[in-house]
């Protein structure tokens, strides 16, 4: 139990900052650049968290809660999802429900942090964030329930066990497949990735995620960064289990094949950012309501 | 014979293609007209036609042929006359597109496969979308675009129908999946109900908007009124009775699968509706063309409600079918002299018509006392018969609501009519002049449609009983 | 084979989709294009490797995914047109409608008295819910090229329900199904030229000079 709990928390730790870096590399390969070193984002969280705290006049508490929590959270969540064919450490009932509004508490503080600096870009973006979550938020839900009705349990253990591989073979195959393509888009969304939001841009007009993180700095920074990259990583464990649901039954095999399925999914999402522009502004509640669409059709599928 | 019938129109088709001259391009048609009355009328007499398992004749197709191909000559022979004054359209389409046009409806007309009639049709919509578009005008293209759109949805859903009948016979077993009428017919108590109800009403709607039936008339008075007066002719007297025709291969199918009563009150619901609406519409009508397309969708309405009724009134509704193509024809063509003669189809520029026009505007005003129904025309015999068949099978109130709305549609008519007609000469600005060929079909149509009030030729009669009797049979 | 279908369909549905909630012409008729290229696998994936089924397969397969697309490209490359201004009714809405039709298919399907070899799969409701989203385009778009477009969705509708009766039904009527539906789009293609250039736009909503 330790020991699961202990190599949970390690795989995690250890591999979310590299997924970062691998897109990076990705973009910059496309891009015909040699681009920084795959190890980046672990230099850039150490050199932030050498920096000291600096914190405005007009702020309170909730400013520095926004970073805590969004560290804290995906590590709860972590522990309540399997890693690839490695079992979580924590399951029970109706933990699913659990792991979605774990999200919906980081989000919560991240906003009221950037509500906090009192600044009118930060507003801007904290509207934007929980708008386009609160489409996405369905979405999810909905996929989580076509898990449910195929496995016939609640806890996010069974959902992702070992009859996935048999299921894709099955008429349920197509409703997977939808699923996966809706779990994909709300990865994005969620982790403010192209096309639906550049952590890149340098105008904040445009910005939806980066413009709420505009006042951190130093370790406050660093610990938002680290738990954005914990939560795709998180996330990403979802997606990675539903599209490869094979197991091999030793444990370092099984770790090594989910690492290789976060790094292709990486990789995905390099290529994405690479061939895709922007999204405007207007369009992202379109495609977010289609994708919730979609995920009610593949609910239907499964219903039938 | 039959496949002579309705491959020559092609082949003279092709001919005018190739021909330069516009004179005897235009006299093509006349030609073939006649060659087609000719040959039709000797297929009709004949004694039995449904040899091949795809064409043949039956009562019912026999009718609505010579119907056809008369309404087709007599709108040849105007088309010479009309293609004269409309020197500047030219007639390198006009005439190719009226003889595949016809080509069409005869292979409608003699299809014993429903995929076969179902293509015909399909076929017919095309060819005369450039008939309707002739004008080339902003109105033309919208009334083209509104008459394509329709149709062809329409066209699609009887497609559905066509195929959920196939799929009776699949889910019914025990018979060959054919699309063949008469295995059909002989096969119809096998046939899946649930999915022939939804095949027929398929087809209801699909052949309907086709016919003009309410409410899925909403094309007709546009394409009519756009189309020149021939066109307007050929599509308001052939064209309908043709998409009729395939409906009631429909009813014929419902009644020898026993279900011809929910059948009948379908058409029956359609037809007092088109009735009703078409009564509405004509009230105050400003546009004389407009105007005949509401009539023409009042006595699609009748038609429906004849067969919809049964019986006696089935009989009527086939000599309806005739008298209705003929006055229909007799009145498109005068309508379009009207029009060429005052440049304009609204009562704001038409009247005096009587004293200006002698001929066509005395025709106009006759065809209309004849579609009104008024004694003696063939057309009081025809709704005389089905209000009796109506009042007969004891159903008063459709009887009642009937002639209410025949009223209705007589006082709506004439005031537009009577104000197109009466009133001084006037001076017109058009060079048009009542010319032989302009006024001899219209003049023979209103003849024809006089002599079928007095009197019904004996072979007439019992081929129109042999018709009904086709929609009456009973398993 | 067989399980090779499902999934085709369900890509078929997802144009559907797709169709209803963009407003890019270009890229509409591309993916109805698609949709027809799809669709003429399906004959082949259904009936096997018979000359009839293969025939059939060809011709869909040149006039839904080659010829008509062809056609409509040219006919808007004409124009000049890009995109689908201002429909009657918003993408947003007519993308939930498409799918709340869709759903509703599936549910009706399961009600309906079908062959027990078309119990399962997706035959039918596909063949429903991509009639009614091309109703859907039918209705709620001005522009001549979508309503086309929905026309052109309703015939591959009907054309699924056709592929599982194709065995019944001979050759000729489908190649006449084709056929006609070529010359149709044809001829509708020459109207929408003359449409546009009379009225210099391709807007329906500027047909509405005859009315009462």
């Amino acid at each position: 139990m330790i020991i699961r709990l202990i190599l949970h928390l390690a795989l995690l730790l250890l591999f979310a900052p590299m997924l970062n870096g691998i897109i990076i590399k990705t973009k910059a390969l496309f891009g015909g650049r040699i681009g920084a070193p795959l190890l980046q984002s672990y230099y850039d969280l150490a050199r932030l968290w050498r920096k000291g705290f600096v914190f405005s006049r007009t702020t309170t508490w909730v400013f520095l809660a926004g970073p805590v929590v969004g560290l804290t959270v995906p590590l709860l969540a972590s522990l309540l999802i399997p890693f690839g064919a490695l079992p979580a450490p924590i399951s029970f009932e109706g933990d699913l429900i659990l792991f979605v509004y774990l999200f919906a508490l980081s989000r919560f503080f991240t906003v009221a942090s950037a509500l906090d600096t009192g600044s009118s870009f930060e507003g801007m973006g904290a509207a934007r964030e929980v708008t386009f979550s609160c489409l996405a938020e369905p979405t999810l839900l909905f996929v989580l329930l076509v898990l449910a009705r195929l496995s016939d349990g609640l806890s996010l253990d069974t959902l992702l066990g070992s009859h996935l591989l048999t299921a894709w073979h099955s008429d349920a195959g197509a409703s997977l497949g939808l699923i996966l393509v809706c779990l994909f888009l709300v990865l994005l969304v969620e982790n403010s990735r192209i096309p639906f939001d550049d952590p890149n841009t340098h105008l904040e007009l445009t910005m939806i995620h980066e413009v709420m993180v505009l006042d951190h700095s130093g370790p406050a920074l660093g610990m938002i960064l680290y738990g954005a990259a914990l939560k795709m990583m998180v996330m990403g464990a979802l997606l990675v289990r539903l599209a490869f649901p094979w197991q091999t039954g030793w444990w370092l095999s099984d770790a090594l094949m989910f690492l290789a399925g976060l790094a292709g999914l990486a990789v995905l999402i390099g290529v994405v950012e690479s061939i895709m522009a922007r999204l405007r502004l207007p369009r992202v509640p379109q495609v977010l309501v289609g994708t919730m669409l979609l995920s009610i059709f593949a609910l239907v599928l499964v219903l039938r | 014979m039959l496949l002579l019938l309705i491959l020559f129109p092609l082949a003279v088709a092709l001919l005018a293609l190739l021909l330069p001259w516009y004179q005897a391009r235009s006299w093509l048609l006349p030609v073939s007209g006649g060659l087609h009355l000719c040959l039709a009328g000797i297929c009709v007499a004949g004694s039995d036609y449904a040899s091949s398992p795809w064409i043949g004749l039956d009562a019912l197709s026999r009718l609505v042929l010579i119907v056809t191909s008369l309404l087709y000559a007599g709108c040849a022979v105007y088309a010479v006359g009309y293609l004269n004054l409309r020197r500047d359209r030219g007639n390198e389409t006009i005439v190719p597109c009226l003889l595949v046009f016809l080509s069409a409806m005869t292979l409608a007309i003699a299809a014993r496969h429903l995929g076969l009639l179902w293509m015909a049709v399909e076929t017919t919509t095309l060819a005369s979308a450039p008939l309707i578009y002739y004008n080339r005008n902003r109105l033309s293209i919208e009334a083209t675009w509104k008459y394509l759109l329709l149709c062809s949805v329409g066209i699609a859903l009887a497609l559905l129908g066509i195929l959920f009948i196939a799929y009776a016979a699949l889910v019914g077993g025990d018979m060959p999946i054919s699309l063949q009428l008469d295995t059909l017919l002989a096969n119809a108590s096998q046939l899946s109900r649930p999915w022939l109800h939804a095949g027929f009403v398929f087809l209801l709607v699909g052949f309907g908007t086709k016919m003009g039936l309410a409410p899925l008339h909403s094309w007709k008075p546009d394409a009519y009124g756009e189309a020149p007066g021939m066109v307007g002719a050929l599509l308001a007297g052939g064209l309908t009775s043709v998409a009729f025709l395939a409906i009631l291969r429909a009813v014929q199918l419902m009644t020898a699968a026993g279900d011809g009563a929910m059948a009948r009150q379908a058409l029956l619901g359609m037809g007092l509706l088109s009735l009703l609406l078409a009564a509405i519409f004509m009230v105050r009508q400003p546009d004389i063309k407009r105007l005949l397309a509401y009539s023409s969708v009042e006595h699609m309405g009748i038609l429906a409600i004849g067969v919809g009724i049964g019986g006696l009134a089935t009989f009527g509704a086939m000599l309806h079918l005739v008298n209705n193509a003929l006055t229909k024809g007799c009145l498109f063509l005068s309508a379009g002299n009207i029009q060429r003669a005052y440049d304009s189809k609204r009562l704001s520029k038409v009247h005096g018509a009587l004293a200006t026009l002698p001929i066509s505007g005395g025709v106009f005003l006759a065809g209309f006392l004849a579609i009104t129904g008024s004694p003696p025309f063939g057309l009081f015999m025809s709704e005389f018969t089905i209000l009796r068949g109506i009042f007969g099978n004891g159903q008063f109130w459709i009887g009642l609501l009937m002639i209410l709305l025949l009223a209705m549609v007589f006082i709506g008519m004439g005031a537009t009519v009577l104000t197109a007609t009466q009133g001084e000469p006037v001076k017109l600005e058009s060079a048009y002049k009542d010319s032989f060929l302009l006024v001899i079909s219209p003049l023979l149509f209103l003849l024809m449609v006089l002599l079928l009030g007095v009197y019904l030729p004996e072979p007439l009669q019992r081929a129109l009983r042999e018709a009904a009797a086709l929609l009456e049979v009973q398993p | 084979m067989m399980e090779l279908i499902n999934p085709l369909l369900l890509a078929v549905i997802l144009i559907n989709f797709y169709t209803l909630g963009s407003a890019r012409l270009v890229a509409c008729i591309r993916v109805v294009a698609i949709q027809g290229a799809l669709l003429a696998l399906l004959p082949l994936l259904s009936h096997g490797m018979t000359f009839h089924a293969m025939l059939l397969a060809a011709e869909a397969f040149c006039f839904k995914g080659v010829v008509i697309p062809w056609l409509l490209l040219r006919a808007i490359r004409r124009v000049r047109i890009r995109r689908e201004m201002e429909p009657i009714v918003g993408f947003v809405p007519t993308l939930i409608l498409g799918v709340l039709t869709t759903v509703g298919a599936f549910l009706f399907a399961d009600l309906l008295p079908l062959a027990p070899e078309h119990h399962d799969g997706m035959f039918v409701p596909t063949a429903l819910a991509t009639m009614f989203s091309g109703f859907l385009l039918l209705i709620t778009r001005r522009k001549a090229i979508t309503q086309i477009l929905g026309y052109l969705m309703l015939e591959n509708g009907i054309f699924i329900f056709a592929v599982l009766l194709s065995a019944a039904m001979p050759v000729m009527v489908e190649a006449g199904i084709l056929l006609d539906l070529l010359v149709g789009v044809f001829v509708m293609g020459i109207v929408v030229n003359q449409i546009s250039r009379e009225f210099s736009t391709i807007n329906t909503e500027r047909l509405t000079a005859l009315k009462e």
